[in-house]
């Protein structure tokens, strides 16, 4: 019971941002996240921007997938 | 209220108040259209009312959706579309302005298909006892000898085509009614399929087997209902459906799903596997650059429709139930 | 997801085959999320398990596990003249005795679906705006921001009921009613993403269940299957979070300050699980002029289940949807029974849907 939806922040006006996703934008609201700046990647859910995404973090579990599949070689 | 969405309960609705009245040899399952036989002429005939709230949005109008989805009706029982009827129950107070826009919208769409609109009726109501106005429109066309297309005739190894991107129209609605506070450049993809499916039934004739125009209820429960028909499987490849990127993205938000969201200017096209490549090149060169083969006819599980989704497992899709409301879960 | 990078199939093929691998003989899984419930039926990941590998959900779809009595409250707020109803649209097809929401709009009483609760502080303010909260830890956060808002803004015609659940106290009930055999847990995401990965700590240490905190995408499904399996082979239990990129240790301590500062723990019956101490979130005290329920003296009506539903064993995973006698013949999407059956992200509508 959780849809969330990464999306970029376009605008940040206070708590209000813009979010963005393929052209699709929708109001969000920052309530839950600070220091949000255009171009963070956040989830949205109903509304409301509940985490930042860390790409870093992103990019090391596919690398660890993509490394299991080299020693293994699936 | 949900009946009106297309997909099952629509069935339903049409199958408990009118097939058990209008019963008759004609009256193809899918309801809005018939062939009949006139002389030694085969006539395309077919009625639809048009009901758009808001009346405009991105990329389609209600004049010219009252047009091109009558025009598309009729292509899909294999008629070569004529001349149409439109008739108007207009609410007390409304804009002239706008009705003006509309039936000029209509004049200039009918132009495109190369039909005539040759005759029609108003009806004024009072104001409350219609939604601004609504537009039926009927339709005629001649089927050509050879041409025999019907949502029965689907075949074991025949080949499934669409001629573009899904979910458009119902995407466009969506957001111009702005229930969801979604703003998109997602345009409704209305517009007349005759340049694509006549040439298609000139040169492949009674090899090309059924074609069906996705409206309410979306891809998903067009395939459904053929496979129902006809008595067979479908069996579709999610990575091959074209969808645009807006809107996947609309939807993903919104928790619904590309292929129940209406077409207004997509046709499926289910044919003989030996005409699959030259279909799809003719299509592709009269500008349905993202036409697609995107499955296949099976003999079971009869009535299912079956799908390889994009990361390679397989599921049904199913048909739609009621309308598509946007969920958070 | 358009682009996230997280649905490359070549990587779910080739977890999918370090699955089959392990050759595990004989496991259930259970997910507690009903947004994993869908994922794992759309993307079609029963087909890329072996046999011997099951998943079964559990009470993760708020629609599914909200009482028959918390449900007639929304109705009756409906009833009330000079109320507009608003809420997720989620809830909108849930019959209760025999009527949903969507029908009460059809017969001209003020409901409106809304994607975001934020949207109900901004509808027309001539009436008595309800906000009907179904959700867990992911939602209420949000919920609470709004009442913030609310009180910013000096608005009076703005009230909510709170029907807001606790996932870790139904999980603790879920493993302390021990009649359903759960070899591994699929935690949810989103949810975690609020709470963090310590409110998971006791499943390990009193449990000795592994546990994975997974996301959405086809990857992070295979991936978080493929660990619950290796530890479920290797007989460790460990809390494994392989949704990194959005849940950290300490959750979002902003939207956990929030929740505790609109709501409190309290105890809350839920459909299939009965009643669960301090699983439900209550508007505090100090904030009744927000609570719906206090405003307009709401009470709950007791409603029993329908005759033959199992939705209450199929919610605990001791049942599956094709246990139930109503499946698939009395209970479909379009006459569903019991809720279950009505939401998409439920169960049984699930396996209805997809297969």
């Amino acid at each position: 019971m959780c849809l969330a939806i990464p999306c970029t922040i376009e605008k940040v006006d206070g708590l209000d941002a813009v979010a963005t996703v393929a052209g699709v934008k929708r109001a969000v609201r920052l309530d839950l996240v600070e220091n949000v700046r255009p171009g963070d990647v956040v989830l949205v859910h109903s509304g409301f921007a509940i985490q930042k995404l860390s790409k870093e973090d992103a990019a090391e579990v596919i690398s660890t997938i993509v490394e299991l599949g080299e020693k293994s070689g699936w | 209220m949900e009946h009106g969405a297309g997909g099952r309960m629509s069935h339903e609705l049409f199958e408990r108040v009118f097939s058990s009245r209008y019963g008759n040899k004609y009256l193809d399952r899918a309801a809005d259209k018939a062939v009949l036989k006139i002389g030694r002429n085969r006539i395309g005939f077919t009625s639809d009312a048009f009901v758009m709230s808001p009346r405009k949005v991105q990329g389609c109008s209600l004049g010219a959706l009252s047009v091109f989805g009558t025009v598309n009706d009729l292509l899909t029982c294999g008629a070569t579309p004529l001349y149409l009827s439109s008739s108007f129950i207009i609410e007390e107070g409304f804009p002239f302005d706008e009705l003006d826009q509309i039936a000029s919208d209509m004049t200039s769409a009918a132009r495109k298909c190369k039909v005539e609109i040759v005759t029609g009726d108003t009806k004024v109501v009072e104001r409350g006892k219609a939604d601004g106005v609504f537009i039926v429109t009927s339709g005629i066309g001649s089927v050509a000898r050879g041409v025999e297309v019907s949502g029965s005739n689907a075949r074991a190894r025949d080949r499934v085509i669409v001629t573009g991107s899904v979910g458009n129209h119902g995407v466009a609605v969506m957001i111009a009614r702005g229930e969801f506070g979604l703003s998109a450049k997602v345009k409704s993809d209305c517009g007349p399929l005759s340049d694509l499916v006549l040439p298609a039934l000139r040169k492949h004739g009674s090899r090309v087997h059924v074609l069906r125009d996705p409206t309410r209820g979306g891809l998903a429960t067009v395939l459904n209902e053929i496979s129902i028909e006809s008595g067979v499987a479908i069996e579709i490849d999610e990575k091959s459906i074209p969808i645009e990127a807006g809107v996947k993205a609309a939807c993903d938000l919104l928790g619904m799903d590309p292929l129940y969201m209406a077409c207004e200017g997509v046709m499926v096209l289910i044919v003989d596997k030996r005409i699959e490549d030259s279909v799809l090149r003719e299509l592709r060169r009269r500008g349905a650059t993202r036409a697609a083969v995107i499955g296949t006819v099976t003999g079971s599980p009869k009535g299912r429709v079956i799908m390889t989704t994009s990361v390679g497992g397989k599921r049904y899709l199913s048909m739609l139930k009621g309308m598509s409301l946007p969920r958070i879960c | 997801m358009v682009g996230t990078g997280f649905g490359d199939p070549e990587l779910v093929a080739g977890l999918a085959t370090k699955i089959a691998s392990l050759g595990i003989r004989d496991a259930q899984l259970m997910e507690v999320c009903g947004t994993h419930t869908v994922a794992l039926a759309k993307y079609g990941t029963k087909s890329l398990l072996p046999d011997s590998v099951r998943i079964v959900s559990g009470p993760g779809c708020p629609v599914c596990v909200t009482s028959n009595s918390d449900l007639s409250l929304a109705l009756r707020a409906v009833k009330t003249s000079g109320v507009t109803l608003a809420t997720f649209g989620d809830m909108m097809r849930v019959p209760v005795d025999g009527v949903s929401l969507l029908e009460m709009k059809t017969r001209g009483f003020d409901v409106r679906t809304v994607y975001s609760p934020f949207d109900a502080l901004a509808l027309p303010s001539d009436k008595q705006v309800v906000f009907f909260g179904v959700g867990f830890e992911t939602t209420s956060p949000g919920v609470a921001a709004v009442l913030r808002e609310a009180q910013r803004r000096k608005v009076n015609n703005f009230s909510i009921i709170s029907c807001f659940k606790l996932i870790p106290p139904a999980l603790r009930a879920l493993l302390e009613g021990n009649d359903v055999r759960i070899d591994g847990l699929i935690l949810p995401g989103h949810v975690s993403t609020i709470i963090g990965t310590r409110a998971y700590d006791f499943l390990v240490e009193e449990f000795n269940v592994p546990c994975v905190i997974a996301g959405f995408e086809p990857i992070d499904l295979m991936l978080a299957i493929y660990s619950l399996l290796k530890m479920i082979e290797g007989r460790k239990a460990m809390l494994v979070n392989t949704y990194t990129r959005s849940v950290k240790a300490e959750g979002n301590p902003e939207a956990i300050r929030l929740i505790n500062k609109y709501f409190e723990p309290v105890d809350a019956e839920w459909r299939g699980l009965g009643t669960i101490p301090k699983s439900g979130l209550a508007l505090r005290g100090e904030h009744s002029g927000l609570d719906a329920r206090q405003k307009f003296d709401l009470k709950p009506v007791k409603i029993p289940e329908p005759a033959g539903c199992r939705c209450a064993e199929v919610l605990r995973g001791a049942a599956l949807p094709t246990d139930c006698p109503l499946f698939s013949k009395e209970c479909t999407p379009e006459n569903p029974v019991g809720p279950c059956m009505v939401t998409s992200e439920g169960a049984c509508a699930a396996y209805y849907i997809y297969g």
